[in-house]
């Protein structure tokens, strides 16, 4: 009964083998010439340059929030830790169309924060904040689920004694605490970036899709797709899911080194 | 940043009073996407679990050929952005592919059909429930199904009550996660489902429409439906781990 993995094999190959190696021949056989000339198109060139500068803003952000939160969580006793818990893991499970709306309803020129913003004549909707507050989003617990559980592992003893020998606060962290976070980090990092060049769902609602505006690269594919423009479609996916593995491969090779962690899927379900 | 939004997406649902809430959520077209939404999402679990047992099962116990390529495609549809994963799909099932043209022939649709949705969340749950059913499988030790074996018990009693008891709190963790990813998948679906009311239309696609057709009130009814939905599937896998952890301590591990 399929006791050499026959089952398994055809199944996996089914759903995802034959399909991804459809998608390379099929860009493969449109040749690097053509999937070059649909990447340096303006509009193309623009959603690269929008993607990147969205996964990069949103990295630093998330990892700074990612460490405060993470050493909050793990290190105070407060009222309401498993509430907050909870909370920063909505964005993880929450659909993206449901995560854009709602900030989509908060930043609307008569939400509860649209309305003070544009006063002062900030535009949030349809300009590069929306794109990178629902990238931030959606990306907000991976930092944090990362280094969460390590911070809690290793405590606060060596950062006392640190301390006692007459290291500052800033010192005992950034010299005690910080290098067992490496790898930690490394992984919520590379998984944020991933995540981030990827998201679709949350960016579609608030960015307002403008074509070599607030276009990012998830946006574009899903364009030339719909435009029936299948070269562009397949020359995007193939620089998303090249940047995307990568990372991802990335993140994998950082949890190993986290001495073999089990993997905490709920950082995966996007 | 989480708790803000949440309470803004509240206030338009419920602006006009829960009377016209109640009237959104029970619009014809809302319901029938919420329904196909769970539908869908019930049946693509039922089947993701038992091949990501299978799956999971064999790689642990058997040895075949290329065990780490197609360890490596499994995680695929993890690391993929949702859009490509569904550009994937169409490029193999839509009318110009290789397989949807053969299919197309036979008469059986995929692309913007049910089939096709439920390809797509079957693509995108495989690795979420093989990847939480391994590490229960790691630990499953074969001497103790074969000391079941020794005692006189059948293949089947040593599964129902020996293995299977082990698996449950790990599938049931998985099966919370792939629930949770497949009610409100989206970027996987636009390209597939073809969002025709009462057919194809899921509930974020549902919302996402709404969105786009300016009736924000008729969104933030299923959003909250979603939201609801998405907050259960977390506790549930909260309470999942927090239990498994204290048994794990009971036995010393």
């Amino acid at each position: 009964m399929g006791g050499r993995g026959a089952v398994a094999w055809a199944y996996v190959g089914f759903l995802v083998g034959l399909p991804a190696a459809n998608l390379i021949y099929l860009a493969g056989r449109l040749g690097p010439a053509k999937l070059y000339a649909e990447l340096s198109k303006p509009e193309s060139l623009h959603a690269l340059w929008l993607t990147m500068l969205t996964a990069v803003i949103t990295v630093a952000v998330n990892t700074f929030f990612g460490v405060l939160i993470a050493l909050s969580l793990a290190r105070q006793k407060f009222r309401g830790r498993t509430t907050m818990s909870v909370l920063t893991d909505v964005p993880l499970t929450v659909s993206p169309v449901v995560a854009g709306f709602v900030l989509l309803t908060l930043y609307r020129p008569d939400g509860w924060l649209g309305k003070p913003l544009e006063a002062s004549g900030i535009q949030v909707l349809n300009a590069l904040p929306a794109i990178v507050l629902a990238t931030l989003f959606v990306t907000l617990p991976l930092v944090t689920r990362e280094l969460t559980p390590v911070l809690a592992q290793i405590g606060t003893e060596q950062e006392e004694a640190a301390i006692t020998l007459g290291a500052s606060r800033w010192q005992a962290f950034w010299r005690i605490t910080l290098p067992s976070l490496r790898h930690g980090l490394t992984r919520g990092m590379t998984l944020t970036f991933a995540r981030a060049i990827g998201e679709f769902g949350a960016a579609v609602v608030v960015s307002g899709n403008i074509i070599g505006q607030t276009q990012t690269m998830t946006l574009w594919v899903f364009q030339e797709a719909t435009d029936f423009n299948y070269a562009g479609a397949y020359a995007g996916s193939v620089v998303l899911g090249v940047l995307s593995v990568v990372a991802f491969a990335w993140a994998e090779h950082a949890r190993g080194r986290a001495h073999r962690r089990r993997r905490d899927l709920l950082t995966h379900i996007r | 940043m989480v708790i803000l939004p949440i309470l803004s997406l509240g206030s338009v649902a419920f602006s006009k009073g829960w009377a016209s809430f109640w009237a959104a959520i029970t619009r014809r077209e809302a319901l029938a996407s919420i329904s196909l939404t769970f539908q869908v999402s019930f049946l693509a679990t039922a089947i993701t679990a038992l091949a990501g047992l299978w799956i999971a099962w064999t790689l642990k116990r058997r040895e075949f050929w290329g065990k780490s390529l197609l360890e490596a495609l499994i995680d695929l549809p993890l690391a993929l952005p949702a859009i490509v994963g569904g550009l994937v799909l169409l490029s193999m099932y839509g009318p110009n592919g290789i397989l949807g043209a053969f299919l197309g022939k036979h008469g059986i649709e995929v692309i913007f059909a049910k089939p096709g949705i439920l390809l797509a969340l079957l693509f995108v749950t495989l690795p979420l429930m093989v990847r939480t059913v391994q590490p229960v499988i790691e630990e499953l030790e074969p001497e103790v199904e074969q000391a079941s074996f020794t005692l006189g018990a059948s293949r089947l009693e040593t599964f129902m009550r020996v293995t299977l008891p082990t698996l449950l709190p790990g599938v049931a963790t998985g099966v919370s996660l792939t629930l949770a990813r497949a009610l409100g998948e989206f970027g996987s679906l636009v390209l597939i489902a073809g969002n025709i009311p009462f057919r194809t239309e899921v509930a974020p696609t549902y919302v996402y429409a709404r969105i786009e057709s300016g009736e924000p009130e008729a969104a933030a009814a299923v959003a909250v439906a979603l939201l609801i939905a998405s907050i259960a599937m977390l506790l549930a896998i909260e309470y999942l781990q927090v239990r498994a952890r204290r048994v794990g301590r009971r036995h010393g591990r």
